[in-house]
């Protein structure tokens, strides 16, 4: 296994102090917040670090990672909520997605056991799911609504010609969900061949053989494939309930005030 | 009946009837409520208090999506879907042939060679026709008509007025929605004057200028002045 220490933390600082060097010569006015991210990140990971190792104690009951986990769902499901503030009762469609996530994706995982389930494979599959799942949650939210709300005449006229709700909707959800998933696939597609994803180059740095990592890395990939799908054909469905009455009318949708 | 909306009140206890054997012109100026009435028609919007009633019945009361194809409705602006003209008629009937499609094209002013070609490429006049083609093919029992010439060039507004016409000569009841007082004149047997949330007078069209009290002739002088157009 490959440790760097503490020492080694430090000297890896160095870069960190290279792009204040860039910020400063090139009047980005970025030195403080470049500075604030790099404390922040290594002060919550250690946070992070000594609450896993607590919770990886082999010790520890296996209801504190699901209970890590339940953490995490709610903090994703409430970042979604705020960067979608548009988009009504978002934080409950955001977190019955991850919830349904979360039970397509750890039940293949651990009911067809393709890893054994305890603390150290539950918390990190739960967080890659969660984490890379948010963004397109995100994107596809916005995207239905924008969609219903920029398209209202077309989708009042397919009403008008006597279609129920999640007809006329259809095709602009169709339109959304497809944005929110073509770069995940194209992600997918590229792996191994742009870019050394983070799973694997964890695992390699960390000593563990090439082949290894790459059965882990596939796997991961799989998980996020599913999570994104999984995740953005909940919210796109819930966000369309939630902008259409029951009787088949569109509700009035606001537009941001110009800027 | 009437109908909130977030920024106030939208129509104001508005009692009226629309005859459903003739054009009816529902006229007034912007803001006036004409819009909303009409939408109350196809159920694309319901009244905070009071009752629609189509053909005597609650719509309330009746299935919307039935409703909605018995009471077709074309909009002010037009809404070409994605696709070919077919593609947008058989949205409202998937099981439409080309053979019917054509029929429905020339019922709207459209001849044959328009059946493929792709509904985003029309000129706004031809868009606005396979607008009204598209409401046809639901087989509507009247045809309900939100400005549908507010954003046409003359050619176009007057090759929809013909059509308009033409389908209430043949049983399709037709309410127009305008404030273009000249084009009421021209088309209207009916007509219902909106001002403020409210019908203010209905007559027929020849006894309009007779039989309104001075108040209406007021505002029907000033809507005639205020033609800039």
């Amino acid at each position: 296994m490959t440790e760097i220490g503490w020492e080694g933390l430090a000297v890896s600082a160095l870069l960190v102090v290279v792009a204040l060097g860039l910020s400063r010569w090139r009047h980005l006015g970025l030195e403080r917040s470049i500075g604030w991210a790099a404390l922040r990140a290594v002060v919550q990971l250690a946070a992070v670090g000594l609450v896993l190792a607590a919770v990886f104690d082999a010790n520890a009951s296996l209801a504190w990672a699901w209970l890590w986990v339940a953490a995490m769902v709610m903090v994703s499901a409430e970042t979604v909520r705020r960067r979608a503030r548009e988009v009504p009762g978002l934080f409950a469609l955001a977190l019955s997605a991850f919830g349904v996530a979360a039970v397509v994706v750890l039940g293949v995982l651990f009911g067809l056991g393709v890893f054994d389930l305890e603390a150290r494979t539950l918390v990190p599959l739960a967080g890659l799911m969660i984490g890379n799942a948010l963004a397109a949650t995100v994107l596809v939210a916005r995207r239905v609504y924008e969609e219903l709300r920029d398209r209202e005449d077309e989708v009042e006229a397919r009403l008008a010609l006597g279609l129920p709700s999640d007809e006329a909707a259809a095709p602009y959800l169709r339109h959304a969900l497809r944005t929110a998933l073509i770069p995940q696939i194209e992600t997918t597609k590229a792996v191994g061949l742009v870019v050394l994803p983070g799973a694997m180059t964890g695992l390699i740095l960390a000593g563990v053989e090439p082949l290894d990592a790459v059965q882990v890395q596939a796997a991961v990939m799989f998980v996020v494939l599913g999570s994104v799908t999984t995740t953005t054909t909940v919210v796109a469905l819930g966000v369309r309930r939630r902008l259409f009455t029951e009787d088949h009318r569109l509700v009035r949708l606001t537009r941001p005030t110009s800027r | 009946m009437s109908l909130d909306g977030p920024d106030g009140s939208r129509l104001r206890d508005v009692t009226g009837e629309v005859p459903d054997y003739c054009l009816t012109v529902l006229v007034g100026p912007s803001g006036a409520g004409k819009s909303t009435l009409l939408r109350l028609g196809n159920r694309l919007d319901v009244p905070s208090s009071g009752t629609v009633r189509f053909r005597g019945d609650d719509v309330g009361a009746l299935d919307p999506l039935a409703l909605r194809r018995r009471v077709g409705m074309v909009f002010q602006r037009p809404s070409p879907f994605a696709g070919t003209v077919l593609d947008n008629l058989r949205v409202a009937r998937p099981d439409l042939s080309e053979g019917a499609a054509i029929g429905l094209l020339e019922r709207a002013g459209l001849d044959a060679t328009f059946v493929r070609r792709a509904g985003d490429e029309l000129s706004g006049g031809e868009a606005q026709r396979l607008c009204l083609a598209r409401t046809l093919a639901t087989e509507p029992e009247v045809l309900l008509m939100d400005e549908p010439t507010a954003s046409l060039d003359h050619r176009s507004r007057t090759v929809l007025e013909v059509l308009a016409r033409g389908l209430v000569d043949r049983g399709v009841p037709v309410v127009w929605v305008t404030h273009d007082f000249a084009q009421m004149r021209r088309i209207a047997q009916q007509v219902l004057v909106m001002d403020r949330g409210r019908i203010v007078h209905a007559a027929p069209i020849g006894e309009l200028d007779r039989s309104a009290p001075p108040a209406v002739a007021r505002f029907l002088d000033d809507l005639a002045a205020n033609e800039g157009d």
